[in-house]
């Protein structure tokens, strides 16, 4: 798989773990790609943190309209039905538990399910923006992201070293070697990605997995 | 009472060393005129509290390369090199807070609260410094509000009365920073009578705002 496939696998995966009727904030990057996968019979009602829900698709080159962005200042659109607001109303909805799900790429992310996404010291530090908001407020946290970063350096740990952006807020962990579940015993691998073998998957993570007896292929 | 001034009015109200909010997220929602002219009149050692310093050629980014922000409070720099480069060198200071939090911060300090309690940064560096109180067996952070000297802010339509509507996503931060300042000026696209916004329609009411300004629109 190159770079690109590994992203799409990632994002369609995550794309099953969303229901009818959730109210879902996606983070910049990969998680922004999650939208082009929900299926047509699942209406998703993705909330943007800088004011509205309902965010649509990209509009049409030359429809763009300077007040509808996303989180990242990409031009979007709004679909029938959504609603502007302002940040202290975007971020009651978030802290408030009205927000399903959100889906945030990660640095670091350990057995505890803590996660480490907004900083490295003296490196970069761009501000955790809304995501500790919505890591302590979403009712589900599912973090998508390749599964090592370059050079193969472990992101799955025992113990994240960078500072963290949530304590124990992480409950799914998506990558392109499987579909891992943060529980109170541990790391459970339940579904693992084509072409790998527990073996690899173990290799490539910091933290010791528990297997999940049911183990399955991954499901795109 | 018409409140329509001009925009070297609305300049002369920011001086050097106040605290200044400035509403906008990623530059949209951003007085860009009133910026570009604190950037003219060169006023400097601002307090700036916004929701980030957009890029290096738009919204608050403009006031970051001119280096006439000493203290930045906001939840987001990533899209601004140079605010990194100064908060490393030390040339200015950045104190970053969850974004949710900051709305709320600067909501409580329009609204008399003395603070809120929120989980929120539990567990991670945000709560250094900061009370923690535990409530049904949770626990939380008290942040306290923020207030400003001047508020900043951009709608896309107001009366003379001052009653503000805003644009679609470039609402943000400006209705909680309309409430949190001592002196509150918004820029708008367009000026229209007393009684031609509907009052059902009205976003932030006039009694808030003490100056509207024309943008460039």
């Amino acid at each position: 798989m190159d770079k690109k496939q590994r992203r799409e696998l990632i994002a369609k995966r995550v794309a099953k773990e969303l229901k009818d009727g959730d109210v879902v904030n996606l983070g910049i990057g990969m998680p922004t790609m999650v939208a082009d996968f929900i299926p047509e019979d699942v209406e998703v009602i993705l909330q943007s943190e800088n004011g509205f829900v309902n965010l649509g698709p990209a509009p049409e080159p030359g429809q763009e309209d300077p007040d509808i962005v996303n989180a990242g200042a990409a031009p979007v659109t709004i679909k029938p039905g959504g609603a502007f607001f302002d940040s202290a109303e975007s971020f009651a909805i978030i802290r408030g538990g009205h927000v399903a799900a959100t889906v945030l790429g990660a640095l670091e992310v350990d057995e505890k399910g803590n996660l480490a996404n907004w900083m490295i010291p003296g490196k970069m530090v761009p501000g955790m923006g809304g995501a500790m908001d919505l890591v302590t407020g979403a009712k589900r946290c599912i973090v998508a992201m390749e599964h090592t970063a370059k050079g193969g350096a472990h992101k799955i740990l025992k113990e994240c070293t960078l500072p963290l952006t949530g304590r124990g807020v992480v409950d799914l962990i998506v990558t392109e070697m499987g579909v891992i579940e943060v529980t109170d015993k541990g790391l459970v691998l339940k579904e693992i990605g084509p072409g790998f073998t527990v073996e690899d998957v173990q290799n490539a993570t910091g933290a010791e997995l528990i297997i999940d007896e049911n183990l399955k292929e991954m499901e795109v | 009472m018409d409140k329509e001034k001009s925009l070297k009015d609305a300049l002369e109200k920011v001086n050097d060393g106040m605290t200044v909010m400035i509403g906008g997220f990623l530059g949209v929602g951003t007085p860009e005129a009133i910026v570009d002219g604190l950037v003219e009149k060169g006023v400097k050692d601002l307090t700036v509290i916004a929701n980030d310093t957009a890029f290096p050629d738009k919204g608050i980014g403009k006031l970051i390369i001119k280096k006439q922000i000493k203290k930045l409070i906001a939840s987001h720099i990533g899209t601004n090199p140079e605010t990194g480069r100064q908060m490393n060198e030390g040339e200015t200071e950045v104190e970053l807070v969850p974004q949710g939090t900051l709305a709320e911060s600067i909501r409580a300090g329009g609204a008399g609260l003395g603070g809120f309690l929120t989980p929120v940064g539990i567990g991670t560096i945000v709560e250094q410094g900061k009370k923690k109180l535990e409530v049904n067996g949770k626990e939380y952070l008290l942040e306290l509000p923020l207030k400003a000297d001047v508020a900043l802010l951009k709608a896309k339509k107001a009366d003379r009365a001052g009653n503000l509507i805003y644009s679609k996503s470039a609402r943000n931060f400006n209705p909680m920073m309309a409430t949190a300042a001592d002196f509150v000026i918004a820029e708008v696209d367009e000026i229209v009578e007393i009684g031609e916004i509907d009052p059902d329609a009205v976003m932030t009411p006039g009694i808030y705002v003490d100056m509207i300004v024309r943008g460039d629109k």
